[in-house]
């Protein structure tokens, strides 16, 4: 009964997405592999990259800080983590975006001596440059805390092991302790790409032709809305379907032998 | 007479008020065996983990090789050492444990050529030729393409003490090697160890196997409270120990 109640309610919604004229499917055709969309896409992807491997990078220094037995360090690991989780990415990015109004020039220079390098804030933090900053280092926030719990679960007597052999700490990490971690972190870190496919569509808001706001440019001249935002729907879907094949494969690779 | 082995003086060690070593003296002359025993609890895997500098201690002097262990003195301080130079000492020294702690994302085989490859940097091909003499030597040839899930727990630790070999130490520590074993696998482990013996290693051996002891250890010493209460030729002092607490300890696991 249930499930033939269920079956009326899809189809009678299929039927009419189907038909409505107002989802101008014709328009959704054309756009889909337009040049501007596709362009949009490929920035999409290029920062959802960028901003991982910054999460990633940073996240495993951070991870490391956090576990350190030096105080100063875990300190400010767990500051950083306190501060990038609790301010909403929307606002960092706007605020990154606005980086030019806090200091206006960034100058490098020689304590107390000459100076090495100047740029206006504004050439150097571009559109782009606020983007991978604003989600990379929130990102980073994230990835910290589930590359420590990777960490935490591997058994102690592997450090034991790996230090009575002779190894330095930073080589057991590289070769003993990470790979072993990589089965608890991947995961979480695939779901994390997967939400930063669509965390990108952010940035938006600081003007950066990605696949959203390129969707929105030509929306804005041609008022054909609905059949832009199905478009970009549409390929968030397919990357996102794309990701989570490419996931499972990872974790199976990655699970205990 | 020549330098031990390994040489300690007054060793003390305690966790926060809890002290665990109490002033341990002991020398281990080259190319023997020290069996030490004792209740849980009485100091002597720290005791062990202290000769590789696993653990700091708090007083006392330790030397391998005559070799000062974990710490550099200058006019009658002493300084803990750079990381690297512990791990250089570490080298020198093989270790095996009690819950075998083989890397579970390697190989037998590259269980074995980790560290010989990226510490000491041996060639691999060179390194692999030695890996396996060693899975031969511990009656695992043939098994170095296993992954340490696939072999029995008596099997892991004989690939545990293949990679110590691996890296020719002038000095194996064993902690409780077999005490995670099941009974019909003690044998096999003891088997090796004691083949290792013959050739000429210089052992510390924690353990609970008594005949073991008696078997191939030189010298017994009995731990308790974290101080050496009794020590001597094992078969001596298994068979007729003088002290109180020994002869409890001995009428509980006898």
């Amino acid at each position: 009964m249930a499930t033939a109640v269920v079956l009326l309610i899809v189809t009678a919604a299929g039927y009419s997405v189907a038909t409505n004229r107002a989802f101008q499917w014709p328009v959704v055709a054309q756009y889909m592999f337009d040049a501007e969309i596709l362009k949009g896409l490929q920035r999409t992807l290029e920062l959802t990259l960028a901003a991982m491997v910054i999460g990633l990078v940073l996240g495993t220094v951070l991870a490391l800080f956090r576990l350190s037995h030096n105080k100063l360090l875990s300190s400010i690991s767990w500051a950083y983590v306190w501060f990038f989780r609790s301010v909403p990415v929307l606002v960092q990015l706007i605020f990154w975006y606005n980086f030019g109004a806090l200091y206006s020039v960034i100058t490098l220079h020689m304590p107390f001596g000459p100076v090495l390098f100047s740029i206006s804030t504004n050439t150097l933090i571009t559109p782009l440059f606020a983007a991978m900053a604003g989600l990379g280092l929130a990102q980073s926030a994230y990835t910290a805390e589930v590359i420590r719990a990777g960490i935490v679960s591997v058994p102690p007597g592997q450090m034991r092991a790996a230090l009575a052999l002779g190894m330095r700490r930073m080589m057991i990490y590289r070769r003993i302790i990470l790979p072993q971690a990589m089965r608890v972190i991947i995961p979480p870190v695939g779901n994390e790409v997967i939400s930063m496919v669509k965390n990108t569509s952010l940035v938006s808001v600081i003007a950066m032709a990605e696949l959203l706001y390129t969707a929105q440019l030509i929306y804005s001249r041609t008022y054909e809305t609905i059949p832009l935002l199905i478009v970009a729907s549409l390929w968030y879907l397919i990357i996102v379907s794309v990701l989570s094949v490419g996931q499972y494969f990872l974790e199976r690779k990655f699970r205990q032998r | 007479m020549t330098e031990p082995m390994l040489k300690i003086r007054g060793l003390h060690k305690s966790y926060g008020a809890r002290p665990v070593l109490c002033g341990v003296d002991l020398d281990v002359p080259a190319g023997t065996v020290l069996c030490i025993i004792g209740p849980s609890g009485s100091g002597k895997s720290t005791l062990l983990s202290c000769v590789n500098h696993l653990e700091p201690f708090d007083a006392g002097r330790l030397w391998v090789g005559g070799e000062l262990v974990g710490y550099r003195e200058r006019h009658g301080w002493l300084y803990e050492l750079h990381e690297r130079d512990v791990a250089r000492m570490r080298q020198g020294i093989g270790m095996v444990f009690q819950q075998f702690n083989l890397f579970p994302h390697m190989t037998a085989l590259q269980n074995i050529i980790e560290a010989p490859v990226h510490v000491k940097r041996v060639p691999r091909t060179q390194a692999t030729a030695r890996a396996m003499t060693l899975l031969e030597r511990v009656g695992l040839g043939g098994k170095h393409d296993r992954y340490p899930a696939q072999l029995s727990g008596g099997e892991q630790q004989r690939v545990a003490i293949a990679r110590a070999l691996a890296m020719d130490p002038k000095l194996m520590l064993f902690d409780e090697p077999t005490s995670a074993l099941d009974p019909e696998l003690v044998g096999e482990v003891l088997a090796v160890m004691q083949d290792l013996a013959r050739s000429g290693m210089t052992m510390v051996v924690v353990t609970h196997e008594l005949g073991f002891a008696r078997e191939v250890g030189d010298h017994l010493i009995f731990m308790d409270g974290g101080v050496i209460v009794e020590q001597g030729d094992p078969r001596t002092v298994l068979a007729a120990p003088k002290e109180r607490r020994t002869q409890d300890f001995l009428s509980k696991v006898l």
